[in-house]
């Protein structure tokens, strides 16, 4: 019997091992999509990627969320990002079209965001929240994170669904709350690996993690890549 | 030319017009608009002032000077909020025309151009009539009400479309009118007050 064979086989993708062939070079700011149901934790991961890449990277955020001007205080308070590296964009109750089939006032909006700041390193483009079909459009970003998260159920990831099939890193989200709401991570482990073949996912909990680790190390090596 | 048409009337034409309900969502919010009759109100107001006002424009736009009719139509927008708007709805046109009809003659268009400006340079580049361009033009002003409304008051959607058809013969009727070389104008002082109302708000689901 070859020895090979009798390695242990590696099925857990590292977050930061991406499948893909690396990004061309840009000549503009890595813009990233961040999708995921309602309450999964969208916002909470752009404040924590916001946070993480502080006086490291030069930022902007699009978010097609309802957006408050509680939002942008809070954002503000928390002394993670200055409003006016914030865009809201309104999507007229159509959160799908506005990032995938009409992708047109995201684009002006991230075009505003880099004609008023001068040259970004990263744009993060946050999705209203939705439902497990949402998907960007490869016109608007160059790669995409999905979010979901533990509370939501742990048959999630076997429902699969163009966000967890397929996008680039798929991101479940408060771990933490999994004895309370008596879901099991080894089912969405599972499932997700079943789902997403060589695609990686990451286990996060972000009321304990504020900077999203496993996140913004895999953004952070794409930046880099980019660049 | 009419599979060019048809493709440029489309509302799934991607030019920024899903996010607009051009001061609908207030008047729902208001309680003015509650139901299909009222959403008939407003549509046939609407075509017969920014619907005709469009398509005047349009038609005009494609061989007519670009800058003056810009500032023609900023004079007949009383609504601050509206011109935005018909300035965004320009931008994100221009945005989908520049990649589809690489070869037009973009540069002669103002910045940041009202829509019907861009519309009319798209539908030229597209290679239709006037006759055509001033039905694509009040067909993208009825729909996208018409869609608005849909969505803002969770209508019946084969009963919108059915107002749609009956209002068929006014759309005719109103490009027809548009393509005899009168800049038209008309003003709905209601549709005015309340985008400007909306432009106010904390929180919205429509840009306009």
């Amino acid at each position: 019997m070859p020895a090979e064979i009798l390695e242990p086989v590696h099925t857990h993708p590292h977050p930061t091992s991406d499948p893909h062939p690396p990004l061309p070079r840009l000549d503009r700011a890595l813009r990233v999509g961040i999708g995921g149901p309602v309450g999964s934790g969208k916002t909470a991961l752009v404040a924590a990627l916001c946070r993480a890449f502080a006086g490291e990277l030069r930022l902007g955020v699009v978010t097609n969320d309802i957006y408050t001007t509680e939002d942008a205080d809070f954002l503000r308070r928390a002394g993670v990002l200055d409003p006016e590296r914030i865009r809201a964009v309104e999507t007229g109750c159509c959160p799908h079209t506005a990032i995938r089939d009409d992708i047109s006032a995201n684009l002006d909006a991230v075009d505003d965001l880099e004609e008023e700041l001068g040259r970004l390193d990263l744009v993060l483009v946050e999705s209203g929240g939705d439902n497990l079909t949402a998907t960007f459009s490869k016109g608007l970003v160059d790669v995409q994170i999905f979010v979901v998260d533990v509370a939501g159920g742990d048959k999630v990831p076997r429902k699969g669904g163009p966000g967890v099939t397929a996008a680039d890193l798929l991101v479940i989200n408060k771990t933490d709350l999994a004895p309370l709401v008596g879901a099991s991570l080894e089912v969405m482990d599972r499932d997700a690996r079943a789902r997403r073949g060589d695609l990686p996912t990451v286990f996060l909990s972000l009321a304990e993690d504020k900077h999203a680790k496993p996140v913004a190390d895999w953004v952070r090596h794409l930046v880099d890549h980019a660049r | 030319m009419t599979a060019a048409l048809l493709l440029l009337a489309d509302g799934r034409f991607p030019a920024g017009g899903h996010a607009h309900s051009h001061g609908l969502e207030a008047m729902v919010a208001s309680g003015r608009v509650r139901d299909l009759d009222a959403v008939e109100r407003v549509l046939i107001g609407r075509l017969r002032t920014a619907g005709l006002m469009t398509a005047a424009f349009a038609v005009a736009a494609r061989d007519g000077d670009p800058d003056r009719l810009d500032a023609e139509l900023d004079a007949r927008t009383a609504s601050p909020a509206l011109r935005t708007a018909s300035r965004r709805q320009g931008r994100a046109l221009l945005r989908a025309a520049r990649v589809i009809w690489p070869d037009a003659p973009w540069v002669r268009l103002p910045a940041q151009p009202h829509q019907p400006i861009v519309l009319g340079f798209a539908a030229a580049a597209a290679g239709l009539t006037d006759d055509r361009t001033a039905l694509a033009a009040v067909h993208g002003v009825a729909t996208a009400t018409a869609s608005a409304a849909l969505r803002l008051l969770g209508l019946d959607p084969f009963a919108v479309q059915a107002l749609l058809i009956r209002l068929a013969p006014e759309l005719d009727a109103l490009a027809a009118e548009a393509v005899k070389g009168d800049l038209a104008r008309g003003a709905a002082p209601l549709t005015d007050l309340s985008a400007e109302l909306h432009a106010t708000w904390e929180v919205r689901l429509f840009a306009s």
